[in-house]
C-alpha cells in the first residue's frame, strides 16, 4: 500500500515558511508515499505560495484564521483531527509547538507516537535519542497512523522547487475553544541577533564564565562580530546567567548551525546532545579534559576572560 | 483544590546511561536511580501551592513495579499528603500512563495535575499531553511559572521564541520546565516520617486500562561518535584553521 504523508509545517514571526519543512521533505522521502504539506496560521498569505513551490509534493493544506493565530495544542489538534485518518504518517517538527500539540493528538487517536527521531529505517522502524541523547534506540511502530516529531537537524533540508505550483484545499479554521486562551506574549528576541535556530553561527556560553555580566560582556561582542546567535548550556541557565530559551541541549534547543562555539562549557551530555551534529565546532575551556573537547574539531585551552577577547579583537581585524 | 503529580523513578541523573552488553535495553541493574528531575519540579510546584492556601493537598502517583515505591516515599517525604501506586510489572509507554492518570484522576477528581515535561529516560515528553486530551482538559506544558485565580491558572510557559502566557479554565494539566522553581530537599526527620505513611494500591485491571507496549524497541546503541579534533595553540592558530581549513569563516 502506498502510504500517505502529511507534514504539518511552522511559520516563523516574519509569517514565512520556516525552513524545517525541508528537513521534514527529507525525513519523509524515506517513507515512500504522496506527501502534503499543512500550513496554518493567522495570516498564511504568503507562507501557502512558498509551500506550492516545495519539491515533491501532491498538494498544500491551508489552515488560516485568527483561531490559529496562536498556536494552542487544542486548536492544532482540532484542525488536524478531522483529517488524520487519511493519513499513515504526520510528521511535524520536535519544536516547542509540535512538541505540545502532537502528544495531544496521539492520545485523542488512541495511538502510541514517537518523539524526536534522528533517523528513519523504513516505514514503520524509526531512530530516536534518549537519555539525554547518550543513547539511540530504534523503535517499531505498528500503528495504522504514525505520528512523528522530527528531530530537524538529524535531516539536511530538501533542495529545489517544484516544476508547476501545487493545488490548495482550505481547511475550515476550528472554532476557538474556551479550555485555554494565550493573554500574552513575551519575545525574548536577541536584538539585532539571528534566532539559534536559523543562525550558521552559535557562540555558547557555560559555567565558566561565571556570572551573567560575564556572559553578555564577553559573548555579545564575539557574536555580534560573526553575526551569530547566542547560547547557553544548562548550567548557565540553571545560574542565571541566560534566558531558558537559548538553552542548547536534550531539554533546550537542538541546534546543528556551520560553526559552533562552545565557551566555558564543560560538555555535559546533555548539552551535547544538542549541538554534536554541527558542521564545525570550537571548544575554549580551561580544563584540557573537559568532555567538550571530545567533540570539538579545535580546542583552546585556557582563560576564557583572556582568549575570547583576543577573539573578538582579531576577527574585528 | 487537590493536586495530583505523577512521578517517575529514573536512573540517576548523574550517573551515564550505558548500553546492555546485548544490545536489548539499558543497563539499570545496581545503579543509583531517582525521581525524575522534572517532576520533582512538579511536585515543588504543587507543594508551594498548598503551602500558599491555594490548593488542600497534593497526592503523588507512579505507575510501575514495587520499586517505584520508593519514589513515592520520597515525594511523602518532599510533602505530598498521599501516595498512590498503580502496580504494573508491564512496560508503561506515555500512552499507557496516561490511560491510567486519566482514570485515577477520575477517582480522584483533582482541580489541576501538575507533571513534568519529559523524563530523563525516555524523553518523550508525551504523557501530560496525552493526559489533557483525554480529559479534555486544557493544557500548558513547559511551565516557568503558576498563578492561580478564580476557577482559573495562568502559566507563564517557555517557547522556542521566549515565553508567552495561557490562561486555562480549571481543571487542567501543567508541565514543569527548569525554571518553575528549585525543588527542595527532604529533611531527615521527614524521610523517616514518610516510611511510615500508607500508600494505596491500584491496579490496571481496576482502574480498567489496557496497558500493553505499542511500540517495540528493536535495539538501543551508542549514538555515531565525532572523530576526536586537534587543541590549537592560540587564538591566531584557530582563526587560521577556521578560515583555511575548516572554511567557516
Amino acid at each position: 500500500m502506498e502510504n500517505r504523508i502529511l507534514l504539518v509545517a511552522e511559520l516563523g514571526p516574519d509569517g514565512h515558511l520556516k525552513s524545517s519543512i525541508r528537513s521534514l521533505l527529507t525525513a519523509a522521502k524515506s517513507l515512500k508515499g504522496d506527501i502534503d504539506v499543512l500550513v496554518w496560521g493567522g495570516d498564511t498569505t504568503s507562507a501557502v505560495v512558498e509551500a506550492q513551490h516545495l519539491p515533491g509534493i501532491r498538494q498544500v493544506l491551508n489552515g488560516s484564521g485568527p483561531a490559529l493565530a496562536d498556536g494552542l495544542a487544542e486548536m492544532l489538534c482540532a484542525l488536524v483531527r478531522p483529517l488524520a485518518r487519511q493519513y499513515t504518517h504526520i510528521l511535524t517538527a520536535a519544536t516547542a509547538i509540535g512538541k505540545n500539540w502532537m502528544p495531544r493528538l496521539a492520545a485523542l487517536e488512541d495511538v502510541a507516537m514517537v518523539s524526536d527521531i534522528v533517523g528513519v529505517e523504513s516505514p514503520d522502524t524509526f531512530i530516536r535519542p534518549i537519555y539525554a541523547g547518550s543513547i539511540w534506540a530504534t523503535v517499531c511502530c505498528p500503528e495504522l497512523l504514525k505520528l512523528m516529531t522530527v528531530r530537524t537537524t538529524a535531516f539536511p533540508g530538501l533542495e529545489g522547487e517544484g516544476m508547476d505550483p501545487v493545488t490548495v484545499e482550505n481547511l475550515p479554521c476550528p472554532a476557538a475553544l474556551l479550555q485555554s486562551t494565550r493573554i500574552a506574549v513575551h519575545a525574548h528576541a536577541q536584538e539585532g541577533r539571528p534566532s539559534l535556530e536559523n543562525a550558521r553561527v552559535v557562540v555558547s556560553g557555560g559555567r565558566g564564565l561565571g556570572s551573567a555580566q560575564h556572559y553578555e560582556a564577553l559573548l555579545g561582542p564575539l557574536a555580534d562580530e560573526l553575526n551569530a546567535a547566542l547560547g547557553a548550556s544548562r548550567a548557565a541557565v540553571d545560574l542565571g546567567y541566560a534566558s531558558n530559551d537559548v538553552q542548547v541541549g536534550q531539554t533546550g534547543k537542538v541546534v546543528a548551525p556551520d560553526l559552533y562555539i562552545a565557551i566555558g562549557i564543560s560538555g555535559a551530555i546533555q548539552h551535547l546532545a544538542g549541538m554534536q551534529t554541527s558542521r564545525v565546532i570550537v571548544a575554549i575551556n580551561k580544563d584540557p579534559d573537559a568532555p567538550i573537547f571530545a567533540v570539538a574539531d579545535y580546542g583552546l585551552v585556557g582563560d576564557l576572560n583572556i582568549l575570547v577577547p583576543e577573539l573578538t579583537a582579531a576577527l574585528r581585524k | 483544590m487537590k493536586i495530583l503529580v505523577p512521578v517517575k523513578r529514573v536512573l540517576d541523573y548523574n550517573i551515564k546511561a550505558r548500553v546492555k552488553a546485548d544490545g536489548s535495553g539499558v543497563e539499570l541493574a545496581g545503579l543509583k536511580m531517582s525521581l525524575n528531575p522534572f517532576d520533582e519540579i512538579a511536585l515543588e510546584a504543587a507543594i508551594r501551592l498548598k503551602e500558599a492556601g491555594q490548593a488542600t493537598e497534593v497526592a503523588a502517583l507512579s505507575c510501575g513495579d514495587a520499586m517505584v515505591q520508593e519514589g513515592l516515599r520520597t515525594a511523602l517525604a518532599l510533602g505530598a499528603d498521599r501516595a498512590l501506586w498503580v502496580s504494573s510489572t508491564e512496560e508503561l509507554q506515555p500512552l499507557s500512563v496516561a490511560k491510567l492518570l486519566h482514570a485515577v484522576v477520575l477517582r480522584e477528581i483533582p482541580g489541576l495535575v501538575i507533571c513534568g515535561k519529559q523524563a530523563i529516560d525516555d524523553d518523550a515528553n508525551q504523557t501530560g499531553q496525552m493526559l489533557a486530551a483525554l480529559l479534555n482538559w486544557g493544557q500548558a506544558t513547559n511551565a516557568a511559572e503558576i498563578q492561580v485565580g478564580e476557577g482559573r491558572v495562568d502559566v507563564v510557559r517557555e517557547t522556542d521564541g521566549g515565553t508567552e502566557t495561557l490562561r486555562l479554565i480549571l481543571p487542567a494539566v501543567i508541565t514543569t520546565d527548569l525554571r518553575l522553581n528549585e525543588p527542595r530537599y527532604a529533611t531527615l526527620p521527614n524521610i523517616m516520617k514518610a516510611r511510615k505513611k500508607p500508600i494505596e494500591i491500584l491496579t490496571p485491571e481496576e482502574l480498567g486500562v489496557m496497558v500493553e507496549p505499542r511500540l517495540k524497541t528493536l535495539r538501543v546503541q551508542e549514538p555515531p561518535q565525532r572523530p576526536a579534533g586537534v587543541k590549537v595553540d592560540s587564538v591566531a592558530t584557530l582563526l587560521a584553521r577556521l578560515k583555511n581549513e575548516a572554511k567557516v569563516i
